[in-house]
């Protein structure tokens, strides 16, 4: 019985924003599993598949905004073959009618069509925000509906996704009247758009807070952009070289220096130390510099660096080499996160790359560093156990030693220490990714040591199925466990037989699983979607690519002919 | 290099040296994409040896481009020419063998001794996103294999693979994104140049009429339409044809940067390796090999 109306709890639980606070929330009893579903206005679905858009309807009558995630994470990596799912329109039918005020839809690794999305335009009155990442299935005439038809967008988020780039009209498409504007994303659409029609656009929208613009757009183009836009946010800027010399670093040093508010900066495309310099007013405010598509070599960086004092978070690429790491190290006390990218992953002809003793520079200097995502050629137990040591507070934790199977260089030992002394130290972590040459000692010491690992991805390592067991017995909070090219079989996927229903999900492809052993799996645990990807060559026997996730919603009705839902 | 002779420019090579080019190459050859049927056979005897020192460098695709182009030596009189489209990043500026030339009298012996294998597609690429890593792959056979690894992002590499692909100038074609491949038109003697999307073509006839609309005023002739980009290539006496009427001949920038003869390679293929397109005089072209790289670099460069 509860003590207050119903009004008032609702009331209160209106303030709580997290969805796991939601779902604690919802489970203390009936009362206030009512109040909680009635006011909950953002549903964040991991696994598009765990639930139905009609179960979702049914529990959550006043949903304004959607986060729906649909592939496993290696469709990124080309290894889930096109036409697998997580086509977003059976949700979309679904909302039309449950969600006609829905404002938001965030779509990440979801198939989305050109129909789908002139559907969403023209169906919902009210809708605002669209954020697509990762996702394929549509082109810009899609976008094109988007700008047309949604009078009140104030967000237009379009990134990294497999489309169909026919060319910049739907930038054309945004309406005169339309003012409210406040993200704009097309760094990852590659044609151009007409410069007239955004620079109308920037001038109007006053309210823009994000803008970030593809590599066409000009250094020149950006400083009419700027001026239209003092009050950003969030920047991501064109091509950052110019052929022509018409003298515009004076004008754009004032006009970054303008942008008081700017706090995270990306793009600069082909930046060289001519043109880099004219950010260095703004830099004393950044806390996310993305220089991860700039190839700055270590000299160029320093420089920009020494002005760069209140940076959290940095991305690079591997071009700034140790050195550059130095700089890191020297420059940004208060870093929190550090990604770097392999400026090219084939070849190790060209560029060198960073090395173990890049990081550990880092790792001295920036003591706060929680994430880290690390290209690398090659790595030693001790440096990674420096790292460790050096910054204890480790959440994520993502090392990929390029090379499939590569030992410690120096002493030819497998990286089971590696990991053991970040498992061990790190006692925060939540995600890790490894890599390099391991043996299961690796697993025993995660699978014993990781008790706030969520996320584990595994790649060519392990010696046997004790691997994956020790994982499967240990990790009290593991969610998402993705597995490739591991010598783990039956034994080692039945082996999480109990463990399966409490986490969202478990990819595993080129292991020894064969189908008994996902039939097996599969009777046991009806909760659990297993699905199998049958390969084109190969017997019937192997279990090519698994992937099993917990589910209200049963089998899927979606599934291509190469899908097997066990 | 060999002594710079007057050869007659349509020199053919004997298969054999193109095949001892490819082996010394850092690849295997079944890792490449198996070309063979489109494989130029350029190039005077005994050329092939020096030439492209760094295909080991090349993804499949690039391998057999660069494997199939052979600079004619003999038009360097000065025996260097170390001009390369894309020195850069690539510390390919040694390569700058003088295959504009090669362009005009780009001649598809190579069929003959065709054997027609199809492609061999790159092992375990599943997707048409396969591509991405012709596009950029250089490695060792062993690491081009591998799907998916290293786990990074498809514009990622995309746009990395265009990075390193081109000089310092800024990217002039798009790259990754499946509907839309604008690369500059050039013509000789026209004083602004145009852009043209390969993807709203077809086939090289349609290009042709493109272009045709594009620079109307500047007749590509009878030779562009029918005959040079019919894809057969061209005999001995046609090609001297063009030249002598003064008749433009449709040249591109490959990723290597080496400038090629349009209508050799299938259309999907020359849709993958165009960088840029130029359409040639005729009367430039013909023995006047230095004069022509001399204003030909100093255009590009300008461009």
């Amino acid at each position: 019985m509860c003590p207050f109306p119903d009004e008032v709890l609702e009331r209160v639980l209106s303030l709580i924003d997290s969805h796991k606070d939601r779902s604690s929330v919802s489970l203390v009893c009936k009362d206030w599993y009512n109040a909680e579903r009635w006011s909950r206005r953002h549903v964040f679905i991991g696994n598009c598949y765990s639930v139905s858009p009609e179960i979702v309807a049914a529990r959550f009558p006043r949903i304004r905004s959607v986060t729906l995630k649909g592939k496993p994470r290696f469709s990124d990596f080309n290894l889930v073959p096109e036409d697998w799912g997580a086509d977003v329109h059976p949700w979309l039918s679904v909302f039309a009618t449950a969600y006609p005020f829905l404002e938001e839809l965030r779509l990440k690794r979801m198939a989305i069509s050109d129909e789908s999305l002139e559907f969403l335009a023209t169906n919902f009155q009210g809708f605002k925000s669209l954020s697509l990442l990762s996702c394929d299935g549509f082109s810009t005439d899609g976008l094109k509906a988007i700008a047309t038809h949604c009078k009140n967008l104030t967000e237009f988020d379009i990134q990294e996704n497999g489309i169909d780039d026919l060319g910049g009209h739907w930038l054309s498409c945004f309406p005169e009247t339309l003012t409210s504007l406040q993200v704009l994303n097309f760094a990852s659409l590659n044609s151009e758009v007409s410069f007239e029609a955004l620079e109308k656009l920037i001038s109007r929208s006053k309210s823009l807070r994000v803008l970030k613009v593809n590599r066409n757009i000009s250094l020149d183009q950006l400083q009419k952009l700027l001026l239209h836009a003092p009050q950003l946010i969030e920047l991501g800027t064109g091509t950052f070289m110019q052929e022509l010399v018409s003298d515009p670093i004076k004008d754009l040093k004032n006009t970054f220096g303008n942008c008081k508010k700017l706090v995270t900066l990306s793009g600069l495309w082909d930046a060289t130390p001519l043109y880099l310099p004219v950010i260095y007013p703004a830099c004393v405010n950044l806390t996310f510099l993305n220089l991860s598509y700039a190839t700055l070599r270590s000299g160029e960086l320093a420089n920009l660096l020494s002005h760069c004092k209140n940076l959290r978070r940095l991305w690079l690429l591997d071009t700034v080499g140790d050195k550059g790491l130095e700089a890191v190290g020297s420059s940004c006390p208060l870093l929190e996160e550090l990604r770097v990218f392999p400026a090219d992953p084939f070849d190790q002809e060209i560029f060198l790359g960073v090395t173990e003793s890049g990081f550990v520079s880092v790792s001295h200097g920036c003591p706060k560093l929680r994430y880290v995502l690390y290209f690398c050629r090659q790595m030693t137990n001790a440096a990674v156990a420096t790292i460790a040591r050096n910054c204890p507070d480790f959440t994520h934790f993502r090392l990929c030693i390029m090379n499939p199977g590569q030992p410690d260089y120096l002493t030819k030992q497998p990286m089971d220490e590696a990991f053991g002394s970040i498992v061990k130290t790190c006692t925060k972590l939540q995600r890790l990714a490894v890599s390099g040459l391991l043996t299961d000692r690796t697993f025993e010491y995660i699978g014993k040591y990781s008790k706030n690992l969520e996320t584990l991805s595994i790649a060519f390592a392990g010696s046997s199925d004790l691997g994956m067991e020790y994982v499967m017995g240990g990790c009290p909070k593991l969610r998402k466990l993705e597995i490739r090219d591991c010598p783990f079989g039956n034994a080692a996927l039945l082996s999480g037989l109990t463990k399966y229903e409490s986490m969202r999900s478990l990819w595993m492809s080129a292991c020894n699983v064969t189908m008994n052993g996902c039939e097996v799996l599969a009777k046991e645990r009806p909760r659990l979607n297993v699905e199998v990807m049958k390969d084109e060559d190969g017997d019937g026997s192997q279990a090519h690519k698994v992937y099993v996730y917990r589910t209200v919603a049963g089998p899927r009705r979606d599934a291509p002919p190469f899908v097997i839902t066990l | 290099m060999s002594v710079p002779l007057e050869h007659d420019y349509i020199g053919l090579s004997e298969p054999s040296s193109m095949d001892k080019t490819s082996e010394s190459s850092n690849h295997s050859s079944e890792n490449a994409l198996n070309l063979k049927a489109t494989e130029l056979r350029l190039g005077l005897p005994g050329l092939g040896q020096d030439l492209e020192k760094t295909p080991c460098k090349n993804s499949p695709v690039k391998s057999f481009v660069s494997g199939a182009k052979r600079g004619f030596s003999d038009v360097n009189l000065d025996g260097s020419c170390k001009w390369g489209f894309n020195g850069g990043s690539d510390g390919d500026s040694a390569k700058g063998s003088c295959s504009t030339t090669s362009v005009l009298f780009g001649i598809n012996t190579g069929l003959e001794n065709k054997q027609t294998q199809p492609p061999i597609p790159l092992p375990v690429e599943e997707k048409n996103k396969a591509s991405v890593t012709t596009e950029n792959g250089r490695a060792p056979p062993s690491k081009a294999q591998v799907v998916g690894w290293p786990p990074i992002r498809s514009f990622r590499k995309n746009t990395m693979a265009s990075n390193l692909s081109k000089n310092e100038d800024v990217a002039e074609r798009n790259s990754g994104c499946g509907g839309c491949l604008y690369v500059k038109v050039s013509m000789d003697g026209a004083p602004y140049l145009r852009k043209v999307d390969l993807k709203t073509c077809k086939n090289y006839s349609q290009l042709s009429k493109a272009l045709e609309k594009m620079f109307g005023r500047f007749t590509l002739g009878q030779c562009t339409s029918n005959r040079l980009l019919r894809g057969q290539g061209l005999s001995e006496s046609n090609l001297k044809d063009l030249l002598h009427h003064d008749e433009c001949v449709l040249t591109y920038e490959d990723k290597d940067g080496d400038w090629m003869l349009v209508g050799d390679v299938p259309w999907e293929m020359f849709v993958d390796l165009c960088k840029r397109l130029r359409i040639m005089k005729g009367s430039e072209a013909i023995g006047l090999a230095p004069r022509f790289m001399e204003k030909s670099k100093n255009q590009l460069r300008g461009v």
